[in-house]
């Protein structure tokens, strides 16, 4: 089963509401009980939920609704940019202010990802900041613990602690701290058995290795598929051991990612880095407007339109976003777009960024919409004359024949591509009074993202 | 102890808060409506999802409850409605209707699949079964080293290959060789994988092929291991590994926590998979066989 996206639930609170005044108490009341069930079922913890959601209606209430702008949008913006502002509005970064080695303590629950996150991170301070970094398992319970990291710096080329059998946590991250020291390193990472918040010895054990080695960084490592318990166990861990920061693992999955906020609220600790894969190297910062996008179920919006920033030819763009805004987008505007979407990795890698995927290529694939279908419209536009790119209009029933035969095709699909591009055009044409900021969003929609709600094809792939 | 005893130890410390809770919706007069939605409310920050939530509490709210509730008896009907909805989720994992009977465990990365098969191993090896260990994660660093410990726990051998190595291959030996042995059961572990990766599923699925060459009714088990601290996402979970590799069977890891799992309660009304097994802790004895009653009177916080 889909989630409704935040979009479609306010699209039916609002639609008799258009174009009026300001929002009314009434008006953000009932939008804020979809929006309090969106961040449920994004995994959001309620008592989270109850303060976000009296947060933003303090500041929805009274707000003008502009008229190019539906009063479920505005609610969205207000909500978006709440999200993202309170997810932490600048990039956190890593405390290394103390005399070399510098400890950092990674703690978690069990099986968050600690072990290898701690490999993760080891690899990119070295890498990207140049910094010689120990890592050291402290996990002396869980079996082959030790050896899962030992294998992990080999493979990064990281300097590991050898194990010591039968020594305890406290020594072990003595014992680190003292080598590194005599090596001359600048890093320890300290990587812990994963415990419950409620595990009253292994929560003492944890407290006594932070005060043995006074880390500038204790990370809580946590899973972004965590349910409501995300609030209890940031809030214990954060009680016990004063973390400092949070890594947030497995955010290459498909849930929504609510816990983010539940710990961000819970804890006051920015989140500092994500885990995006099982690679040694995806391991990134943290970004809180993509995470409030995914929340509120919009796609990962920011990461699309970045992505296609980066690929799109800044002089084509240009040019397309001049035409777009006089209101005339033709087939060799279809054509550069289908081959855009091509170079950003294919409808796969376009749908790779968006959350609910699973179901998406599902759909996808019954629609036989793929990689494919972008290589057929290409040669249907490309069996055009230049006249009838230009002029759609002049494409009567004789000349559609010639184009099918002309790219292998039928007339029914030519047919197709053609309504696709009127949606498109006409598309285009409302965004072209939102100006430069809907543009963008537009292109994003396009990938497969986007605002619209809708399943968030992009038009004339829905069905 | 009991598998309530044990759920009860670990669940009572995270029912707390909800018990709490409940004494606060039913500790004052009769089931109104704001009532209601505060038990709603309190479902929901169990994990039993929106609308898991709404249609529990909407049911209790048609009960007739006379001017003011006990405490105890709303709780009761709580715990006795939860069940209700569990009830045919109960079914133990029968391994006895094929030898050798094949496992094969799955799941996402860090739920507890290993874990579980070793204590799943020291389980049926203490039920006098002989039971072969498949090192079917060949790809997580020290994978293979973790089961053969737990392997050494359970007493019973664990059939490996060097890391990297093709799982479905193994899997076809390991399947081959307890045929001619005549082990009663396979246990087959596997790398996590985030339900998402389609690569990574149909890696999962060519297990499944290859294991139906040997024994065309293997596996005769596909067990989806959960974290008890997964929330809306574990759905989406059931629904692929259900789809690409026919989820025969759920287990519920980490119930000792202060996660309390009430996914499973959706899960069970939406997908209908038996609830074979939760985990309670990282001792070998952690396993127990799921009761729809127990859980959900551990859940509400009420005795047995
Ligand atoms: N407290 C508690 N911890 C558990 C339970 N089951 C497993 N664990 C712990 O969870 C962590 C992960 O368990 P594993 O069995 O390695 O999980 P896995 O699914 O095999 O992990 P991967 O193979 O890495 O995907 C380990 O630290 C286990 O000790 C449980 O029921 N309760
Ligand atoms: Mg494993």
């Amino acid at each position: 089963m889909m989630f409704e996206t935040l979009s479609t639930r306010l699209g039916t609170v609002f639609d008799k509401l258009r174009g009026r005044g300001a929002l009314t108490e009434a008006d953000v009341d009932a939008a804020l009980r979809e929006v309090r069930v969106a961040l449920l079922e994004a995994d959001v913890a309620l008592p989270i939920v109850k303060d976000f959601v009296a947060h933003v209606r303090t500041k929805a209430v009274g707000q003008d609704v502009i008229k190019s702008v539906s009063p479920g949008q505005l609610v969205i913006k207000i909500v978006y940019d709440e999200l993202v502002a309170t997810l932490g509005a600048e990039t956190a970064t890593l405390n290394f202010n103390a005399e070399p080695p510098v400890p950092i303590l990674m703690v978690g629950l069990q099986g968050s990802g600690k072990t290898t996150t701690t490999a993760k991170l080891g690899a990119r301070l070295e890498k990207q900041d140049k910094r010689k970094v120990l890592m050291a398992s402290l996990d002396v319970y869980r079996p082959a613990a030790q050896e899962q990291l030992r294998i992990l710096g080999e493979q990064t080329g990281v300097a590991v602690l050898p194990v010591i059998e039968g020594q305890q946590p406290v020594d072990i991250a003595k014992r680190a701290m003292n080598a590194a020291k005599l090596r001359g390193m600048d890093v320890v990472l300290l990587d812990t058995a994963g415990r419950l918040s409620i595990d009253e010895a292994m929560m003492r054990e944890a407290a006594a290795i932070r005060d043995a080695v006074r880390p500038t960084e204790v990370l809580l490592v946590a899973d972004a598929l965590t349910g409501q318990d995300a609030v209890n166990t940031a809030k214990i861990f954060k009680e016990r051991l004063g973390i400092t920061g949070i890594v947030l693992t497995r955010i290459d999955g498909d849930a929504r990612g609510g816990a983010a906020l539940s710990m961000r609220q819970a804890t006051g600790a920015p989140i500092k880095l994500i885990g995006t894969g099982e690679k040694m190297d995806a391991l990134e910062p943290f970004h809180p407007d993509r995470i409030a996008g995914r929340i509120l179920g919009m796609g990962d919006v920011v990461s699309l339109v970045e992505k296609a920033k980066d690929v799109i030819d800044q002089e084509e763009a240009a040019k397309l976003e001049a035409k777009v805004m006089a209101g005339g987008f033709d087939m060799n505007d279809l054509l550069s777009q289908l081959r855009q979407m091509r170079k950003m990795g294919g409808m796969e890698g376009l749908l790779s960024m968006l959350p609910g995927v699973g179901q998406m290529k599902a759909a996808m694939a019954a629609n036989r919409v793929d990689d494919k279908m972008i290589s057929r419209q290409e040669a249907i536009i490309l069996s055009m004359t230049q006249e009838e790119r230009r002029k759609v209009a002049i494409l009567n029933a004789r000349r559609r024949q010639r184009i099918a035969a002309g790219s292998g095709t039928t007339v029914a699909d030519v047919n197709k591509l053609l309504k696709q591009h009127r949606t498109m055009a006409d598309m285009f044409k409302k965004v072209g009074k939102l100006g430069k900021k809907g543009m963008a969003r537009m292109l994003a929609g396009m990938g497969g993202g986007g605002l619209g709600g809708g399943g968030g094809l992009p038009p004339g792939f829905g069905r | 102890m009991s598998w309530f005893g044990r759920l009860k130890e670990g669940l009572s410390r995270s029912a707390g808060a909800l018990s709490q809770g409940l004494a606060g919706v039913f500790g004052s007069a009769a089931v109104d409506t704001a009532t209601l939605q505060d038990l709603e409310e309190l479902l929901i920050s169990s994990d039993l999802g929106v609308q898991a939530s709404a249609r529990i509490a909407a049911k209790l709210g048609e009960k007739r409850w006379g001017p003011t509730v006990p405490p105890n008896e709303a709780r009761t009907a709580l715990a006795a409605a939860i069940a209700a909805i569990l009830q045919p989720a109960e079914r133990p994992l029968d391994v006895t209707t094929a030898k050798p009977f094949v496992v094969l465990m799955v799941g996402v990365n860090g739920t507890g699949k290993t874990t579980t098969i070793g204590k799943l191993a020291s389980r049926l090896r203490g039920e006098g079964k002989s039971v072969l260990l498949v090192a079917g994660d060949t790809f997580r660093a020290a994978a293979i080293e973790q089961l053969k410990a737990w392997g050494e726990r359970a007493g019973a051998p664990v059939l490996a290959r060097e890391a990297g190595a093709d799982a479905a291959g193994l899997a076809f030996d390991a399947l081959t060789q307890a045929k001619t042995q005549g082990t009663d059961v396979v246990l087959i572990d596997t790398a996590g994988r985030l339900q998402n990766k389609a690569n990574l599923m149909a890696e999962l699925a060519k297990i499944v092929r290859v294991l139906k060459k040997v024994d065309p009714a293997a596996p005769h088990a596909v067990l989806l291991v959960l974290d008890a601290t997964t929330g809306q996402n574990a759905r989406a979970q059931v629904a692929a590994f259900k789809e690409l590799v026919q989820v025969s069977g759920l287990v519920m890891a980490k119930l000792d926590g202060t996660a309390r799992g009430g996914m499973l309660v959706a899960l069970a009304e939406e997908f209908g998979l038996p609830i074979h097994f939760v985990g309670v802790g990282e001792r070998v004895d952690d396993l127990q066989t799921f009761s729809a009653r127990a859980f959900a009177r551990a859940l509400v916080g009420l005795e047995s």
